[in-house]
């Protein structure tokens, strides 16, 4: 049997490189413009159109997505670099983020040709914005357990589909122009309970659409339960065909699992805990730092092997889902080691507020998008053990 | 994923070839019984493995570096209980500061940072070395000594020295190597092969043994996962060993990537002590040895009492990385140097510690 999984080693090629000091400096123009604040205290929105056109107008949304869309046709690891670049400097690029990384590219792999057409050059504009619209009440890491229904209803002279149930926790559905969602249009078979699905581009300002308001405990408004009540959409925003999402569902997820987001998300905490450390730390300090340094390098590796496959053709999901399983257990744990090594109180000013937001956001990160048992029961599967 | 054979090429084939072949199981608990595996020597010796990192003009196989830490992670793999990487590492030192390597096993020393070695006026060595690999097995010892503010590199004859044994955790000679008043055979100038520029590779080398071995324990659970029947069905039907062993995978895939990270570096070719190359292997010896201790746990636990026993070979592997955790730095030393290294860059220079040049 021997399996294992394999990280291959990447050697970044020159243009990726030089487009890191073009991210970076483009950045640095920013931060010093006072466009956004780097420090991730979390008290400024990441959502932001104005940022995301301008990261639109330098070319960096879509940047794979190919040229006969309007694409960039650039590689899975230029858009690496200036990814983890703009994820690492904490820019707000919510906006865009989803589109760019997995509805777009979900899309251009499965959409309509009308639809492609249409949505994807908004996307590269920086115009269109994303929701993912998998979860229900009673459908949260049983996917395919889905109810919201599709109905088929023709109206006028265009096919097309009724939508009716609530979708919840979807993520900036009530500033999103779209989502994508996940609908019941057959009921599953004896033989596969994940058959009857099928995914949907829907417009958010449909009639029929609305959102309420979750809040989380971090006291910020993020997420939402969206109701549909009648929604038409037309048929030619159905992604891929008819009940089978469950086969075209892996990939999306290879995409939305391994990237550097998935590592990244309480930077600020080592940051600010290195600036409070200053130059000549105590052992213990620079013990802990060089520790968490170790696993940070070693998850940005994997994660850059992983956009590799991608750009191979490969569909790297249960790679993917290894790359989140330690990331995401990584930057989780991530405040509370800080906390042991030096007590917010006892940092400057900006680590103690990172501190304090990061410690409020932390409990997320092993469940948003498919939680620690739900990624481990894949990488189990992965080995042959399911 | 593939299987664990590693990459496709000549020299880690060969290796792989050998070792699968003639590193059994019984021969690991012979080697530690103390009887070198002479046989197995001479064929690793005749196929140019152990002077792998030589190039031809110094007597070498002249490999490439990367060719090198691939044999030698199939070696951490197959537990070899000879001083393959030892040997390596001292020709690597020889041919860089100009010396011939002798034929044979060879070790190096220091292996721990306080067994500093000095080159006296009468060129003597002074000091000695602690818990030197296979000392007492090997004919010559490559010391990284300090002649005056000068960097050098000495080859001398164990015979000349005093061996007192010792033993690693996994039974491997392990000896205390007394230098003081030894002549050397050979001593060379070498700028920036000091002590430090040893504990850099010799790091490099320990995580990528460790890599191959972590890699070779999960295979064993696995395997006996899916082959140990209780309560009716396999243990790896059981969600909690599932979600175990999908943890073991993660920890030794992220050794795997860690552990490329540092052979990269050095087969680069910067100086071992270059700030790069410096904090990949920091970060690979700090993250490979965490990864040890985590998976080799979890592969006792999935084997139960057997795995307690002298009888499975899990133990070969698993008494290997608890030793080589500790040999070159353990992850405390690293992480000190690491957080240091970043501390004085400063938290804007943080991420592109991270990053590197590349
Ligand atoms: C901040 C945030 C943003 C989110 N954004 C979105 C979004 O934009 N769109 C969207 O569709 N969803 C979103 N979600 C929802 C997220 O995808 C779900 O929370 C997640 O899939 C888990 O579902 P659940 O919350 O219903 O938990 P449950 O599935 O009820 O799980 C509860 C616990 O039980 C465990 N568990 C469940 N099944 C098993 C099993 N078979 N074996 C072992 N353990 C199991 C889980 O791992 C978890 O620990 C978001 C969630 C968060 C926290």
């Amino acid at each position: 049997m021997p399996v294992s999984f394999r990280f291959d080693p990447v050697q970044l090629p020159p243009e990726a490189v030089a487009l890191r000091e073009e991210v970076r400096a483009f950045l640095r123009e920013e931060i010093a413009q006072g466009s956004f604040s780097p420090l991730g205290t979390g008290r400024e929105s990441s959502w932001s159109p104005e940022f995301s056109r301008k990261v639109a107008a330098r070319g960096w949304i879509g940047m794979t997505f190919p040229k006969e869309y309007g694409g960039h046709g650039r590689t899975h690891l230029e858009r690496y670099v200036m990814i983890e670049e703009m994820l690492a400097h904490r820019a707000p690029i919510s906006f865009h983020w989803v589109a760019d990384r997995q509805s777009g590219p979900v899309i251009l792999k499965y959409g309509h040709e009308e639809v492609r057409r249409d949505i994807i050059p908004r996307i590269m504009r920086g115009e269109a914005s994303f929701a993912i619209g998998l979860s229900e009440p009673n459908s949260g890491s049983d996917v395919f357990a889905a109810s919201v229904k599709a109905t088929p209803a023709p109206r006028g002279n265009r096919d097309g589909w009724l939508l009716n149930g609530t979708k919840i926790w979807t993520s900036n559905a009530h500033r999103a122009t779209h989502m994508i969602g996940l609908f019941r249009t057959s009921p599953p078979t004896k033989e596969n309970r994940r058959f009857g699905l099928t995914q949907f581009v829907v417009d958010m300002t449909t009639p029929g659409i609305s959102t309420r308001p979750i809040i989380n405990l971090a006291g910020r408004h993020e997420f939402n339960e969206v109701l549909f009540q009648d929604a038409f959409i037309p048929a030619v925003n159905m992604i891929g065909e008819r009940d089978m999402s469950y086969a075209t569902a892996t990939a999306e997820l290879a995409y939305e699992r391994a990237g550097p987001d998935r590592f990244l998300e309480t930077i600020s905490v080592l940051n600010e805990l290195v600036r409070s450390a200053g130059p000549e730390p105590g052992e213990r300090l620079a013990e802990g730092i060089g520790r968490e340094i170790a696993h940070l390098k070693t998850l940005r590796r994997m994660s850059l092997s992983v956009a590799a496959m991608l750009q191979a053709g490969k569909t790297p999901a249960v790679e993917a889902a290894v790359v989140k399983d330690l990331g995401t257990n990584w930057e989780q744990a991530l405040p509370g080691r800080a906390r042991g090594l030096l007590p917010p109180a006892e940092g400057d000013e900006s680590y103690a507020a990172v501190m304090r937001f990061n410690t409020l956001i932390a409990p997320k990160l092993t469940i948003q998008g498919g939680t620690r048992e739900v990624l481990r029961g894949i990488i189990a599967r992965g080995l042959g053990l399911r | 994923m593939s299987d664990s054979s590693g990459g496709s090429n000549i020299v880690v084939e060969t290796t792989q070839r050998i070792l699968r072949d003639r590193c059994t199981p019984a021969l690991v608990n012979e080697a530690e019984r103390g009887e070198f595996p002479a046989a197995l020597w001479e064929t690793l010796e005749e196929s140019g493995l152990t002077l792998a990192w030589v190039p031809d003009e110094f007597g070498g196989a002249g490999a490439e570096i990367a060719d090198g830490f691939g044999a030698l992670r199939a070696a951490g793999e197959h537990a070899l209980p000879l001083p393959l990487a030892e040997t390596m590492m001292a020709g690597f030192l020889l041919a860089r500061a100009g010396i011939a390597c002798p034929a044979g096993p060879m070790t190096v020393a220091p292996v721990h940072a306080a067994d500093a070695v000095q080159v006296g006026a009468d060129g003597t060595l002074q000091g000695s070395a602690r818990l030197v690999p296979f000392a007492r097995w090997a004919g010559h010892l490559a010391v990284p000594a300090r002649r005056g503010g000068e960097a050098c590199v000495a080859l001398v004859a164990l015979a000349d020295c005093a061996v007192k044994p010792g033993q690693s955790l996994a039974g491997e000679p392990r000896d205390g190597v007394v230098l003081h008043g030894v002549r050397p055979l050979e001593l060379a100038a070498a700028p920036g092969l000091d002590a430090d520029a040893l504990g850099v590779l010799g790091a490099a080398v320990r995580a990528v043994q460790m890599a191959g071995g972590l890699e070779r324990t999960l295979n064993m659970a696995l395997e006996h996962a899916v082959t140990r029947v209780q309560f009716g069905r396999p243990i790896g039907g059981f969600q909690v060993i599932q979600h175990a062993l999908a943890q073991f995978a993660g920890e030794s895939a992220a050794a795997g990537a860690a552990a490329d990270a540092a052979a990269e570096a050095i087969a680069a070719g910067a100086a071992l002590t270059d700030a790069e190359v410096v904090a990949e292997v920091a970060a690979a010896k700090i993250r490979v040895g965490e990864a040890a201790g985590v998976g080799a746990a979890i592969a006792h636990q999935v084997h139960g009492a057997m795995g307690f026993t002298y009888e499975l070979s899990l133990h070969q592997v698993t008494r290997r990385l608890w030793t080589w955790r500790d040999e070159f730095g353990g992850e405390a030393a690293w992480s000190i140097r690491l957080g240091g290294i970043a501390a004085r860059a400063g938290a804007d220079a943080l991420w592109p510690l991270v990053t590197g040049t590349h």
